[in-house]
């Protein structure tokens, strides 16, 4: 019981990551049904940011060794380059492909993809460093010998308050009810006066923002960041979008957290079942599949008739 | 001239020049040319390549599904012709060996377990694409995507094959440490590859997909690609053609597998799906649904970063100058170039002369009299390590500026040449561009994926 439980909050804690990303993927899924495979890499730029915060905080305002003004200032200051990056991302690469096929929309994200990697290997090298602390890490017994510790905590909070916010975003706002118009119809919604262009960018922005918060969110939880961090969490996290739904925004969150527990629960009992823990990496792309074969449209995304 | 005289004389021209250059990569060299390590790799890889690409459009640009996981077929190929090498021929190379010799029976072998390997990957393609060929669009490419990693994950935890740290050679499946001595199997996989098999296994790639195309199944595969509906309604079992086409395109994968698994000992971090993506880049920079292209694509792929590496200032400058000639062309006119010039082979000469010249003066001037390499080095450190960015950059560049690849759809061949002469004069539209005259000349065709995209 005890195991059960910690697997479940170390899951809820990964998966809580992924739905961060995830939200991302499926945002910009939904309004212009772009696998944006640059996302994941903008989660590593996150990281990044928050990473050359912290040191410039600790030189110039002397905010050195954890406290909560310097991390809010990282958390937020990642989120705003990150939103930048995202931007430019869209504006320079993406808008101008816009108008093509699908595969050459695709290819220009992989060609983002690579090209932020590449730099950053390039810039500071492949090997990974250590990000530093910013939260002084307690760990407190729940029950039993089932513990979390202070940043599990912080992931949970930050990330609930985050998706609290886009919630708000989407349907209480007005630039929200324009996403809403925008990936429902581009075209109608650019008739009715929206200007889709800024829509879209300020998409972006918002997924990078909630990237960039997972990067520093899981780079303070773990604290070693490399240029290539991005490629596989992301792609996890795209699994989550789909399995929940790509499109459907509580449908991001849900595939994050079944992802996140599914892959510690066969890390923690596979071997029960004759399952290695070097599965781990599997469980999601096997997800991915079942998903695919089983029910395409997702755990909660409807389907869509075809028209011909 | 008969038509099989022809294409005997053909067979016969490209046996002999694969021989030749096998021979000049070889130790002794051919008559003292000699090509020197590194070259012999660099080429050997973009072979390989040929193979990956040309079978990847027969999906991705002809039949028009997306497929992201072609390593995985590749990674079967390599995997289970590398364990049938290992583990069960050792006996019968003996045996043929001491039939015909050690050459032959070496030969028979390796021709045995290529097959085998490509069978290997065909039933893996067979297996993925029955259910996977059901999805369009970008879940047909995440799909693949999944079952490729799925397939390395799983190679990864196979102790037998050397798990996660590569297939040297025997293993004790239990224990996974290496074989104490050769009673159960071969210590390491022998290195058959040269360059022979891989420049023959390309050719052979090339005239199948080839034949593949202009065959009535290649007209089914292309209808899928232009209105999978239509297709249908048209009769087409668009399924089976699919199926199809993905099984030979996985088949080719597998035997690119085999050859490289006994060349460079098989890794499983060498069948990444960034490994993919490259492959998916060379079809796209040649242009999807031509194979010249995807062979274009394949040589320039492999060796740009090389080129990067060494030359990073003139491979930046040679491909910025394309479309900066393309524009100064269309800016003077054609109309105003001396008769000489004006069409035909003098347009072209006039045309890589003028992007010579301008290359040449261009260098001078930036690195010589600005030294512009040494003011980025002082800003940025060694450029070679920004190679693979230059390279992604280029790769954004293409796909803004002409998406549909180099070839677009078409294939290159040299009547152009031929029709170049013929041509009377001021009939030629003006302003084509360096690199891309030949491509442009002929009626534009769609770029493939835009009438899924419409649908």
């Amino acid at each position: 019981m005890d195991t059960f439980v910690q697997q479940l909050i170390n899951g809820l804690n990964v998966g809580a990551i992924y739905a961060l990303i995830a939200l991302g993927y499926t945002m910009v899924y939904g309004i212009l049904r772009l696998i944006n495979f640059a996302h994941g890499d903008i989660y590593m730029v996150g990281a990044f940011a928050g990473y050359g915060l912290a040191y410039f905080i600790a030189a110039k305002l002397g905010l050195a060794g954890p406290s909560w003004a310097g991390l809010l200032i990282v958390l937020v200051g990642a989120m705003i380059v990150a939103a930048l990056v995202g931007m430019a991302v869209e504006r320079f690469a993406y808008r101008p492909v816009r108008k093509y096929s699908r595969m050459t929309t695709l290819i220009t994200a992989i060609g983002v993809s690579l090209l932020i990697e590449n730099l950053f290997v390039a810039r500071y090298g492949g090997q990974g460093r250590g990000f530093p602390q910013l939260l002084q890490d307690d760990t407190y017994r729940l029950f039993g010998n089932a513990a979390i510790s202070k940043s599990q905590i912080l992931i949970f909070v930050v990330s609930i308050a985050l998706m609290l916010l886009l919630q708000w975003i989407i349907y209480k706002t007005k630039v929200g009810t324009a996403m809403r118009a925008v990936s429902f119809n581009l075209n109608s919604a650019k008739l009715m006066g929206i200007n889709t262009n800024l829509i879209i960018t300020f998409t972006f922005a918002l997924g990078s923002a909630l990237a960039a918060a997972a990067g520093v969110l899981t780079a303070q939880y773990s604290p070693t960041i490399d240029p290539l961090m991005g490629i596989t969490t992301g792609l996890k996290a795209f699994v989550a979008a789909v399995l929940g739904g790509i499109g459907n925004i509580p449908g991001a969150v849900l595939g994050g957290l079944l992802i996140g527990v599914a892959e510690t629960m066969v890390v923690g009992y596979g071997a029960n079942v004759g399952i290695a823990s070097t599965y781990r990496d599997a469980v999601a792309f096997a997800i991915l599949i079942l998903v695919l074969l089983l029910r395409p449209s997702g755990l909660l995304g409807s389907t869509v008739q075809e028209k011909v | 001239m008969p038509k099989f005289l022809k294409r005997l004389v053909v067979a016969v021209v490209i046996g002999l020049a694969l021989f030749a250059l096998n021979m000049a990569m070889s130790k002794q060299g051919l008559f003292g040319v000699g090509i020197d390590y590194y070259k012999v790799d660099l080429i050997k890889m973009a072979g390989i390549n040929i193979i990956l690409a040309v079978s990847l459009n027969l999906i991705n640009g002809f039949t028009g599904q997306f497929s992201i996981g072609h390593v995985g077929f590749m990674a079967v190929g390599a995997y289970s012709s590398a364990y049938l090498t290992v583990y069960c021929t050792q006996g019968l190379e003996e045996k043929l060996a001491s039939m015909m010799g050690a050459n032959a029976a070496a030969i028979i072998v390796f021709v045995l377990v290529i097959l085998a390997g490509a069978l290997a990957a065909a039933i893996a393609g067979l297996l993925v694409g029955i259910p996977t060929l059901r999805l369009r669009g970008d879940y047909l490419a995440i799909a693949t995507l999944g079952f490729a990693e799925i397939i390395r994950i799983l190679i990864t935890n196979i102790n037998k094959v050397g798990a996660a740290t590569g297939f040297r050679g025997c293993v004790d499946s239990v224990t996974g440490v290496t074989c104490p001595d050769a009673s159960m199997g071969r210590l390491t996989i022998p290195a058959y590859t040269n360059f022979m098999w891989i420049g023959t296994f390309a050719v052979i790639t090339i005239v199948v997909i080839y034949n593949i195309v202009k065959s009535d199944t290649g007209r089914a595969l292309i209808s899928i690609r232009e209105d999978e509906l239509a297709a249908q309604a048209m009769g087409v079992n668009t399924t089976r053609f699919k199926v199809t086409a993905f099984v030979i395109s996985a088949a080719f994968a597998g035997i690119a597998g085999a050859l490289y698994g006994h060349w460079r000992l098989p890794h499983p971090a060498d069948f990444t799906f960034v490994r993919s993506f490259e492959i998916i880049i060379m079809i796209v920079l040649g242009g999807m649904g031509s194979i010249t292209g995807s062979i274009l694509g394949a040589v320039v792929i492999t060796i740009l970063p090389e080129y990067l590496r060494s030359n990073p200032y003139e491979v930046v400058l040679l491909l910025t100058l394309i479309p900066i000639v393309a524009i100064l062309l269309r800016v003077v006119g054609r109309d105003r170039l001396p008769k000489a010039l004006r069409a035909g082979l003098g347009y072209y000469a006039f045309v890589l002369v003028a992007y010579a010249l301008l290359f040449v003066i261009a260098r001078l001037v930036l690195i010589n009299v600005l030294s512009l390499d040494i003011q980025l080095q002082r800003v940025i450190g060694d450029i070679s390590n920004y190679r693979l960015v230059i390279y992604s950059a280029l790769l954004i560049g293409m796909m803004l500026t002409r998406p549909q690849g180099v070839f677009g759809g078409r294939e290159f061949g040299f009547s152009w040449l031929k029709r170049a002469q013929r041509r009377p004069e001021g009939d030629e539209p003006s302003g084509a561009t360096a690199g891309v005259s030949i491509a442009e000349r002929d009626d534009p065709t769609s770029d493939p994926g835009k009438d899924l995209e419409n649908r």
